[in-house]
């Protein structure tokens, strides 16, 4: 005990010197003035909205991308105190003295500014030297299109920097003497996990990674790691993906401005809103229910089965007759003639009896017109805009020999999954005519100003099985008290409610969510500073992000030229230098060592892989696009670019001496210009100093670049 | 455990003869080499004979019964028969896929006396008394030899006359492939050409001992000329184009890591193939294109859509032999065309930009057909009226107003949004009877003139320079949505790049004032021509969008045979044929894709743990040919933006089943790694006879897909085919 008293106290620290420089400028370049300009940049206004909802834990859909990155932005402003009363309507609105700017773009440059590091430790994992390490981490520190990227409320930047530990990690734990410890593996499961909940183009990183992976424990099939491999890097992000959804579900949980596009299971799952409407709703629909049916057809809004006092034109305009009898449409708006009442055929009274009658699964039924008391009908006649499909009309008799039909069997679609009987919300419904065996549904047209542009209703014959066009749902619901008509408009008049909270399990929810999240198409427009893939490689666009509402001063995502060159020469050189290895190899002659050759494929795999699966994608995507989509491409090519030029210069130039000196020279060089186009493009990197109509002419180095000036 | 040692070898026993192969062949043969080889193929020549011919006899038989039926226009043919009958008239006309399949089609009809009088207009036409059957005899001949080159490909790919035979079944009892063979379709010759250029490849393949024989050429020419073939008929013969590249890169691969050939053999190699696979079918898809345009010399429907050079080629056009004003003045009507390739006319009509896209005024598009709406008017800045005397002409920075023909309106821009390309102007048309505002100036540049030069009719390229903004009349190539008519958006650029797309030149010129002069058009070389038809041809495919509500199929429906397409007939009245597979064919296929998956995996990691199982080299080998082939012609689809349908999958439905055929063959002979001797044996015999029971039987009850149905569709009471909605989604 004495003996170990007596041991000096020594602490042994080895500190990676250039590292540390690094990060230190890197947190120089992105943090410093994070709160000018003190207004929206460009998709702040996008994000900002989605923000200030999770300060108000208001449900919203975003099909954008999955969760985590939202609520990494949230976790900014929830550090600052925002309280998410900020109108986020327009790029360059001023920010009150009440919102944190400065906290609110704080993680996504804290991620930016790691990044740099990073890309210094990944190299070094990939087996190359501390000055390529230097070089991809100079590389990355003077991008001025990343700078700009991550020192605002966006997420590229923290996407990036998921991925990039998800490298490193997975890579150290590679490297390390067997047996390894799992907590690389397990940090690089969980940043996969993260980069594919940030956006889903993280997906195609961590695809890229698995096979690298896979490759790497082929060899090794039979050993006990693989358990450990396939449990960290497929089961754990997995989890967490779920995992980010079961946090957004459960924080979010009033209702909001995306509630109609969910099922009204989902709605009344939410505080207000629906749930607001149905509390105490009775469950089981019986004879003389008053009911509104909403079609289950989210797309492209909601509507209910509705009627009003106007028949069908005698002809339509392109010649055709129709039956003259009252109009049935779908109307996306809640209206007091939305409501139907459900009527036994084989009685007369429209009041539900005590103890109530149930409607069930294969019951036939009339459904009555609350307002005009007409009955819903169908019959041989084409439909107005379908004219395949059945016409579907509330009856009239006109003495026409055209006798009213109006009866419809009950087909409760889910009955598997929910009941027998007819429920409230849960149960899905299909009304098939009786006579015709067609089936009630919403065409997807609209009708034209006679029918004030409402939804046409038609009954078709031919049916396809899984489209949601047939089903309706029981939305509002009551219990019919008055046998009068006069009496039963005031009843519809009133509004309903009472008491009771529906469950739905956390199961359905995210499946329902996840599929509308990737089903729900926006209106896909092309915007002023969209681009095609191609234009990024050589640079020919820009994105303006910001412009002071008076000055000169302005903020561009625009890349540095010089670097986004280099890049580009070396996965030229890459390529090209790949494919006479490989055919020199396959003739036996060994150019490099064995060792040397699988640390280039290596870094073949990571860099050009990794620039292949972030940028092939968009080519086949028909979706707007914008410049830093390129940006996670862009890193993997920085990485190679000194990986790349050490490799040249240890193993292809060792013998040649003035070569080597060139190359060390105009490496230099390069490094030089560099930072030298950095300086130039500062201005509109940080949007100071303002600049002048004539130096700004002067920065628009390509002649696509939108750059912009006031006139004075 | 004793069947695990007998059929498992050790690896560790024979290593040194496996290496030993290495070095020698590559990584090609398996270590009975060459001759052990041959001796095997011998073995099964003369079943493989009788086999062949049964399978000959049992597809032509299935193809050609009731080829007649029905005796009206069905589905397609409309199409595809009209387009025969423009060659047999020789009349030119435009369509998205390339010419050999139309051209073959119109060979067969003028070989069996069809005269190319029938209009095909519309499905459900009666033929009459036409000659229709020539036409649809030919395409299901070449549907019949489909099942038998499958049964070669796979009989080359395994060395089985089982394989072979269960993936020729698969083919000739599928009621979808029966069906899309016996009408007027592109599809049958399209998977002729396919299938043939996969077998020639196969065969190529086999030759690899005998290079430079005569048969190892006859196998490569032949697969040149096959993959000319299926270009030509579909751009979807790209993919077995792609299949057979991949092959050879795999085989000169493989030849480059022979030691034993020098450089200059494997020089000789390559060259051999870039001869045969890539030159020889350029130049016989390029003589297709001659013919067909040598072929097609008189003015029909598909004129617009071409440049005004191209148009002047063919007789009866207008622009043939043109006789008109040589400069342009003022006071003329004209049209205008866009330089852009399928850039169309400028055009405006009646209807105005609806609410919220820019200002509510009339819509300016562009046209690919001709149109009176394509007409303007050209005026001076102010005056409205014609004056007397010879109307001065209009010059290089001239100023002046595009007035409408048919509504009056003068050609308008200003700052709002285009309606797609947000980053350009609105185009309109503003005013009425000739007054309007300073919008309406446009200032007249001819690209490559100074001021002061006339604009030459036809042959000068001219921009419309708009006076207040600045920005130029420019054709974004855009499809406009339902409101514009699916017509070509105009907009008003602020770039001012000299593009064929703000090029435009004045096409139709009439001046009753000025005095005709016959112009001869620059008539453009066959390579102009090639490349133009071209680009018009794959605007053309990227602009058939799916519409809105219209049911469209999605790719992922096809391999579980989701959904079928209704040829002919609708009602319970009407002679029904619904092109749907044979689901019990289809589903074995499904599931076989995934059986084969999951025994590659057994089979390589048991390679990698030190064992090796008896097929694995077929099966990666020949299975993996297949399965490359069926992803080739698959996954692209997903990607694709253009409306798809279902008989799109028929190309990988063919991999899909010889995969089958192959893998199944596998399965039931490595029964003997479970099961011993006698019971492997009864395995094999009784799964063979299973499959076999199982498609016949299924054949039988779905054939009147295929041979026609009439009676009450299926899920009405009392039809015959009621228990065989298998599927909800099913519409027969």
């Amino acid at each position: 005990m004495l003996e170990m008293l007596q041991l000096p106290l020594v602490v042994t620290a080895q500190v990676d010197l250039l590292l540390v420089l690094v990060s230190l400028l890197a947190f120089w370049t992105r943090l410093s003035h994070l709160n000018y300009p003190n207004a929206v940049v460009f998709d702040e206004v996008y994000y900002g909205q989605f923000v200030s909802l999770y300060m108000k834990r208001v449900f919203f859909i975003d099909d954008s991308g999955p969760p985590l990155g939202h609520m990494i932005l949230a976790s900014g402003a929830y550090l600052g105190g925002f309280d998410g009363n900020f109108v986020w309507n327009r790029i360059g609105a001023e920010y009150p003295s009440t919102v944190n700017v400065w906290s609110l773009r704080l993680l996504p440059a804290l991620c930016g500014a790691l990044c740099v590091p990073l890309v210094y430790l990944l190299t070094l994992e990939l087996k190359f030297s501390h000055l390529s390490a230097l070089g991809a981490a100079v590389l990355l520190l003077l991008e001025n299109s990343l700078i700009v990227q991550s020192r605002f409320m966006l997420l590229e930047s923290v996407l990036i920097f998921f991925v990039l530990l998800a490298f490193f990690s997975y890579l150290r734990f590679h490297n390390k003497p067997r047996p390894p410890s799992p907590y690389w593996l397990i940090l690089s499961g969980v940043s996969c996990g993260a980069a594919v909940g940030v956006k889903y183009m993280g997906l195609f990183s961590y695809l890229l990674l698995l096979v690298v992976a896979s490759l790497h424990t082929w060899k090794l099939i039979g050993d006990k790691t693989i358990s450990h491999v396939i449990l960290c890097l497929v089961v754990v992000p997995v989890l967490l993906y779920v995992f980010w959804f079961y946090v957004h579900l459960s924080f979010l949980n009033r209702s909001g401005p995306h509630d109609q596009l969910m099922s009204s299971a989902f709605q009344a799952s939410l505080q207000g809103g629906l749930s607001r409407i149905t509390r105490g709703q009775p469950l089981e629909v019986a004879y003389g229910s008053q009911v509104t049916l909403r079609s289950s057809v989210s797309q492209p809004i909601p509507c209910w089965l509705h009627s009003h006092k106007v028949n069908y034109p005698i002809r339509y305009d392109n010649g055709r007759g129709s039956s003259h009898q009252q109009q049935v449409t779908c109307y996306p708006f809640k209206d007091v003639n939305n409501w139907w009442i459900i009527k036994d055929p084989g009685r007369q009274q429209l009041v539900v009896d005590t103890p109530p009658r149930p409607v069930r699964h294969g019951d036939v039924i009339q459904l009555v017109h609350g307002m005009t008391s007409r009955f819903l009908n169908s019959h041989d006649v084409a439909a107005p805009m379908s004219p395949h499909t059945q016409e579907v009309s509330g009856y009239i008799d006109f003495n026409v020999s055209m006798p009213a039909q109006n009866l419809w069997r009950v087909d409760i679609s889910n009955r598997e999954a929910e009941s027998e009987v007819w429920k409230t919300i849960l149960s899905e419904v299909r009304l098939i005519h009786v006579n015709t065996s067609a089936v009630l549904k919403l065409s997807g047209v609209s009708l034209p100003d006679w029918g004030f542009r409402q939804l046409e209703v038609v009954a078709d014959k031919l049916f396809k099985a899984h489209s949601s066009s047939l089903e309706w749902t029981v939305e509002e619901h009551r219990y019919g008290t008055s046998q009068e008509q006069k009496e039963r408009e005031a009843e519809l008049h009133s509004p309903t409610h009472i008491d009771v909270d529906r469950k739905i399990s956390f199961w359905a929810k995210f499946v329902e969510l996840q599929w509308k999240m990737l089903t729900v198409k926006q209106e896909e427009s092309e915007h002023k500073y969209s681009s095609s893939p191609l234009e990024w490689i050589t640079m020919e666009t820009n994105i303006a992000y910001w412009l002071h509402s008076s000055t000169n001063a302005q903020i561009h995502l625009i890349g540095n030229p010089v670097s986004w060159g280099v890049a580009n020469l070396s996965l030229l050189a890459y390529q090209l230098l790949a494919v006479v290895y490989l055919l020199r190899r396959r003739r036996g002659l060994k150019d490099v060592p064995d060792g040397v050759w699988d640390q280039f494929v290596c870094l073949g795999c990571v860099c050009v892989g990794g620039w292949l699966v972030n940028f092939v994608p968009f080519l086949l995507m028909d979706k707007t696009l914008f410049l830093y989509h390129y940006l996670p491409a862009l890193c993997y090519l920085y990485l190679l670019s000194p990986a790349l030029l050490e490799h040249a210069h240890t193993h292809l130039l060792r013998y040649a001496h003035q070569p080597l000196r060139a190359l060390c020279v105009g490496a230099l060089a390069v490094l030089l210009s560099i930072f030298l186009t950095y300086r130039t493009f500062c201005p509109l990197t940080y949007g100071s100093p303002e600049l002048s109509a004539h130096q700004l002419q002067g920065l628009k180095w390509r002649d696509t670049w939108d750059i912009l000036y006031r006139r004075r | 455990p004793n069947s695990f040692q007998t059929t498992f070898t050790p690896v560790s026993k024979d290593k040194n003869s496996q290496t030993a192969g290495h070095l020698a062949g590559g990584d090609t043969q398996s270590s009975n080499g060459p001759s052990g080889q041959f001796l095997a193929r011998e073995s099964i020549e003369s079943p493989s004979k009788v086999l062949l011919m049964l399978v000959a006899g049992l597809s032509f038989s299935t193809r050609l019964y009731m080829i007649t039926e029905p005796p009206h226009v069905c589905w397609d043919e409309t199409h595809f028969g009209k387009m025969g009958s423009y060659y047999i008239n020789r009349t030119f006309f435009f369509d998205v896929h390339p010419p050999l399949g139309k051209m073959l089609i119109g060979l067969a009809g003028y070989m069996s006396g069809y005269d190319g009088t029938f209009p095909f207009i519309k499905p459900g036409d009666k033929y009459e008394n036409q000659n229709y059957w020539g036409m649809r005899g030919f395409c299901a001949t070449l549907g019949s030899f489909l099942p038998i080159f499958a049964y070669l490909i796979v009989l080359e790919l395994s060395n089985s006359c089982t394989a072979a035979i269960i993936a020729a079944t698969l083919l000739i009892f599928d009621t979808g492939c029966i069906t899309i063979s016996q009408y007027i379709l592109l599809d049958p010759i399209l998977m002729f050409f396919i299938m043939a250029a996969v077998l020639s490849m196969v065969k190529f393949n086999q030759q690899r001992y005998r290079s430079f024989s005569a048969s190892w050429w006859l196998w490569l020419v032949l697969t040149g000329i096959n993959l000319a073939g299926a270009l030509g008929v579909k751009f979807v013969g790209l993919f077995v184009i792609i299949l057979v590249g991949l092959n050879t890169i795999w085989d000169l691969w493989r030849l480059l890591g022979d030691m034993s050939l020098s450089l200059v053999d494997i020089a000789k190699h390559f060259l051999a193939r870039a001869f045969a696979l890539i030159l020889l079918p350029v130049i016989l898809y390029v003589t297709i294109f001659a013919v067909h345009f040598v072929v097609l010399n008189k003015s029909g429907p598909g004129d617009g859509f071409f440049s005004s050079a191209f148009q002047s080629r063919l007789i009866g056009n207008n622009l043939h032999n043109a006789s008109m004003p040589e400069y342009l003045a003022f006071g003329s009507t004209v049209t205008i065309k866009n330089l852009r390739i399928a850039g169309g006319y400028l055009h405006s009509h009646w209807h105005l930009y609806p609410e919220g896209v820019g200002a509510r005024q009339q819509q300016v598009t562009a046209y690919l057909h001709k149109d009176y709406n394509n007409l303007w008017v050209v005026h001076r800045q102010q005056d409205n009226n014609s004056q007397s005397g010879n109307p001065d002409l209009v010059r290089h920075g001239d100023i002046v107003r595009l007035e409408h023909k048919e509504t009056t309106r003068n050609l308008h821009s200003h700052l709002h949004e285009a309606p797609l390309t947000k980053k350009h102007f609105q185009v309109t048309g503003y005013g009425i009877n000739g007054t309007g505002d300073a919008n309406d100036l446009w200032q007249v540049e001819v690209c490559g003139g100074r001021k002061g030069d006339p604009v030459k009719v036809l042959r000068s390229k001219v921009r419309f320079l708009h006076r207040a903004t600045g920005c130029v009349l420019y054709s974004s190539g855009k499809t406009l949505p339902k409101w514009g008519w699916e017509q070509i958006e105009v907009t008003c650029s602020p770039y001012l790049k000299e593009t064929p797309s703000s090029q435009w030149n004045i096409e139709d010129h009439i001046n009753p004032k000025l005095p005709n002069i016959s112009l001869s058009v620059l008539k453009p070389n066959f390579l102009e021509i090639l490349l133009e038809s071209h680009i018009v041809m794959f605007r053309g495919n990227s602009g058939l969008k799916p519409k809105d509500n219209e049911m469209n199929s999605k790719p992922w429906h096809w391999p579980i045979n989701y959904q079928g397409l209704r040829f002919s007939g609708v009602n319970a009245t009407e002679y029904r044929v619904y092109l749907l597979g044979n689901p019990v064919v289809w589903w074995i296929n499904l599931a076989s894709l995934g059986l084969y998956l999951t025994m590659v995996a057994v089979a390589s990691i048991a390679t990698q743990r030190g064992f090796s199982l008896e097929h694995s080299l077929v099966l990666v080998r020949g299975g993996g040919l297949l399965m490359l082939g069926w992803l080739l012609h698959y996954a692209p689809f997903f990607t694709m933006g253009r409306i798809l349908y279902f008989h799109h999958y028929f190309p990988a439905m063919l991999f899909s089943s010889m995969l089958t055929g192959l893998t199944l063959d596998i399965l039931f002979r490595s029964a003997d790694l479970l099961l011993h001797p006698p019971y492997s044996y009864w395995f094999q015999r009784a799964g063979q006879l299973l499959l076999l029971f199982s498609i016949l039987y299924s054949f039988y009850l779905f054939h009147p897909l295929s041979y026609g149905m009439t009676g009450p569709l299926a899920h009405e009471p009392g039809s015959a085919m009621a228990d065989l909605k298998w599927m909800d989604s099913w519409e027969f």
